[in-house]
């Protein structure tokens, strides 16, 4: 028996509602306007631009970061943040660098030395990313505190460790590694397939899966989630895991790009994580956002270091400056959204 | 400040709207001064909405607001305060680190030279303590008072403004009898000073007491207007409704006495809030909670889900609960047959942002997903939900915000009743939705009892928990002070008891 409609009601006028969500599909598509305004520029500025091979070179060096940028989409979306993923990738750089150095004569097998390696760089990420939600959660500590210390620690023991220099690996070693980023499959880098696979994973768990709800549900209003027996701390939890793990890949990826590890390692990986995913579009109050936006996002802005390498319109100095300005509008823009 | 002459108001047409939803639909009437008025209407009728565009807080959307003749369009409550309007909120609005004196001249400081003048404040915050009759030093922090004193600091800060339009917005809510019998006097002397007051209350016996003419506003709009002496109670609480109240309430059930009860809570104590609580529920059975603010009963269900600490035994058809306390969270509760629907339905009821849909299958996503979510499943499930529940939606793929407050309502207790519970708390279901809205809530919780499920209504009006519940358990200062039949429960046996002023019978 559904209830009785009564007459006396007035009906909530619904009219309003066309509006604003053809504006939503406008700021959806802004990351990708935004990206192809800028290669139109670039291969104005510079006929190398709009080359195959410098495509190849911008993707590859997108992915460390865009790799990171998608574990940071599930933590901002959840409402976190990070700040430590730059010195997180540092440590885990020194760390498996000394490992691998050491297992190879120790085992006696280089190759399961480097395999071991890069199981190392995803575990050890897993466990700093526990260790941040666990004091985030249970410890009941702002994520930006927490992060804020362990960026500190994290890169300092990497210092230490390397002894105020570089961590190295040894010769053979590097070269036996080396194909994990150098390589390529049918024409496409290895890091830039790994890229791929990550977004792809990381946009089905966060779209088409209970947990990916609950994820933006938290991020939405954490109350309303616990009240509807979401469990937000294991929740929670997870999305630093997660975050952690896609640092891991990504240092895996990187260690044999140079094959050294030193305290200007992975710095500023941060600022750039956390800019391709505001830029994506996702609410940097969380709860809502999207990984294509976020790849699209770590795209555009490896695209404007690449103009700003092949031209000399602004120094490339200036980086930095250009992806916090690059935040600090899409962040203006954001406002009034909610 | 103001002129020592009383104040007149006069509403024409006021409109207003908060994005699609108007709230307001041109209300005109007018006010006289030196006269106390019952403004009348259930919740979600419009009339804290009406007073906050009085008093400064809100614009209008149309329509025009004239004070003493004059147009006026106040930009904050300080333009409304400039002309002596002062709105004493129903939540308080005072700095908890400052003291008494520093909330009661708080944006309004007395300063000798560039320095503040803080012995004259306290001077003057002392007067206005005294005359509303509260005993404390104005130096005290705000912290250290208890809920009933600072509904009288909120007083005094209006005295000492001297407001010549209060606006005083359900002030006996928390005060006990001898507070508001201190109160009423006070409101009588204020009116002997020309003073104009709307008086917003529930307790119809109050309103009935102390005011000279009653208005009565409905899903806001103005209904009627009548001398307090020529109307009585029944007939004020049928404009309220608009209706004869026995049509709001579905015809009672009979619950089979014999079954055995679906949920038994024996002793349970949540620190702070509930002592010793102890009852049961049966299924087909509408539990109500009355009891005034404060008393316990939301945080008592908190205990139970496990969003506080608690202690005490509980038993969910016939098994316990592990662990001498409630649930260990909302989840391990839902999982064992409880779910919970906040009284603060924005707060923690909906998310508002996100869809109908996510926020439908929330509670049991598990069933949607197999491991990946079937969003064509869902869907189908918001259908069967729109129409089961009478959802009224322009379209399926809306936010939740978009919706009106019943429907906003309907739709949130579509959400906690997906994971079949055994036992649903619902905590103010029917607040701030509109009368029509209310009546299919009442309908369907009395469909739900039908169905065999045990229903708790947590409710702070009386009228409803009479109409709808099969007994009414009442909590006062965190304790079940008794359980009443609630077939022959009358409002005035309840509000005794909620109050600690009931009659023993020889």
């Amino acid at each position: 028996m559904p209830p009785e409609q009564s007459k006396n009601t007035p009906e909530a006028p619904h009219r309003a509602e066309a509006k604003p969500r053809w504006a939503e599909r406008l700021r959806a598509l802004g990351p990708v306007l935004g990206l192809v305004l800028l290669c139109i520029v670039g291969t104005a500025l510079n006929g190398d631009f709009a080359t195959v091979d410098n495509a190849m070179n911008v993707l590859t060096r997108t992915a460390f970061i865009g790799i990171i940028a998608v574990g940071m989409c599930f933590v901002i979306i959840s409402g976190g943040i990070d700040l430590s993923v730059g010195s997180m990738a540092a440590l885990i750089a020194g760390s498996v660098i000394m490992f691998i150095n050491w297992a190879a004569p120790a085992t006696g097998s280089p190759l399961l030395a480097v395999i071991m390696g890069a199981v190392l760089a995803v575990a050890l990420g897993a466990v700093f990313g526990l260790a941040h939600g666990l004091l985030i959660t249970k410890g009941r500590i702002e994520p930006f505190i927490v992060t804020l210390g362990t960026l500190g620690i994290f890169r300092a023991y990497l210092t230490y460790f390397a002894d105020g220099g570089a961590l190295t690996l040894d010769n053979d070693l590097s070269d036996l590694y080396a194909p994990v980023y150098y390589a390529s499959l049918a024409g496409i880098p290895i890091p830039v397939w790994v890229f791929v696979i990550v977004a792809i994973i990381g946009g089905v768990i966060l779209n088409r899966t209970a947990y990916g709800r609950y994820v933006q549900a938290i991020g939405s209003n954490e109350q309303v989630a616990r009240y509807a027996a979401v469990d937000v701390d294991g929740v929670k939890i997870l999305t630093y895991v997660l975050l952690g793990v896609c640092v891991g890949i990504a240092t895996l990826l990187y260690v044999p790009r140079l094959g050294s590890a030193s305290p200007t390692t992975g710095i500023l990986w941060e600022l750039e994580a956390i800019a391709a995913v505001i830029v994506g579009g996702t609410a940097l109050k969380g709860g809502a956002g999207s990984i294509t936006g976020t790849v699209i996002g770590a795209i555009l802005l490896s695209v404007i270091s690449n103009i700003l390498n092949l031209t000399s319109v602004i120094s490339v100095y200036l980086n930095a400056a250009v992806q916090g300005f690059v935040i600090i509008i899409v962040a203006v823009l954001q406002r009034g959204r909610r | 400040m103001s002129s020592e002459a009383g104040v007149s108001v006069e509403f024409d047409h006021v409109v207003k709207a908060f994005g699609s939803v108007q709230v307001l639909h041109g209300v005109s009437f007018a006010l006289a001064p030196g006269r106390v008025y019952g403004l009348l209407g259930e919740n979600g009728a419009g009339k804290s909405t009406l007073m906050k565009i009085l008093a400064g807080y809100e614009s209008l959307t149309s329509g025009v607001l004239r004070v003493n003749g004059a147009p006026q369009v106040f930009t904050n409550s300080r333009d409304a305060e400039a002309l002596g309007i002062v709105l004493i909120h129903q939540e308080f609005n005072l700095a908890e680190d400052l003291s008494v004196a520093q909330n009661i001249f708080l944006g309004h400081e007395k300063k000798r030279g560039w320095l503040l003048d803080d012995a004259a404040m306290e001077r003057e915050a002392a007067a206005a303590l005294a005359q509303v009759g509260l005993q404390v030093d104005p130096t005290t922090k705000v912290r250290r008072l208890i809920v009933a004193e600072k509904q009288l600091v909120e007083i005094a800060k209006a005295v000492a403004r001297r407001a010549r339009l209060l606006i005083m917005d359900e002030p006996t809510a928390t005060l006990t009898p001898g507070e508001t019998e201190r109160l009423f006097k006070l409101i009588a002397q204020l009116r002997a000073d020309g003073v104009t007051i709307v008086y917003i209350s529930h307790k119809l016996d109050e309103v009935e007491r102390v005011t000279d003419e009653v208005i009565v506003m409905r899903d806001g709009r103005f209904v009627a207007r009548s001398l307090t002496s020529d109307i009585t109670r029944h007939q004020m609480a049928n404009l309220m409704v608009g209706r004869e109240l026995s049509d709001l309430y579905p015809p009672r059930d009979l619950v089979v006495a014999a079954a055995a009860p679906a949920m038994t809570v024996r002793n349970f104590t949540v620190p702070g809030w509930a002592q010793d609580a102890s009852f049961e529920v049966r299924p087909g059975e509408i539990l109500g909670f009355a009891g005034l603010v404060g008393a316990g009963r939301t945080e008592l269900f908190e205990g139970l889900l496990g969003l506080r600490p608690a202690s005490g035994s509980v038993e969910m058809l016939g098994k316990k609960v592990p662990g001498g306390g409630g649930w260990r969270n909302p989840r391990d509760a839902a999982k064992h047959g409880l779910t919970y629907l906040s009284e603060d339905r924005k707060g923690k009821g909906l998310h508002v942002n996100l869809g109908l849909r996510q926020n439908l299958t929330l509670m049991a996503l598990e069933r949607y997903a197999h491991p990946w979510l079937n969003p064509a499943a869902e869907r189908g499930a918001l259908v069967e939900a729109v129409k089961d529940y009478g959802i009224r939606t322009g379209s399926l793929d809306v936010k939740a915000s978009s919706l009106s407050g019943g429907n906003q309502q309907k739709l949130a207790l579509a959400k906690v009743l997906q994971p079949h519970p055994k036992v649903v708390v619902l905590d103010e279901p029917t607040r701030g939705v509109d009368v029509g809205a209310k009546r299919d809530i009442y309908f369907l919780i009395q469909r739900l009892a039908r169905e065999g499920l045990a229903v708790i209504v947590v409710s702070s009006e009386l009228m409803e928990l009479i109409g709808l519940c099969h007994r009414v358990a009442v909590m006062r200062a965190g304790r079940i002070v008794t359980t009443l039949d609630a077939i022959h429960l009358t409002e005035e046996e309840l509000i005794a008891h909620a109050t600690g002023t009931v009659q023993e019978h020889a």
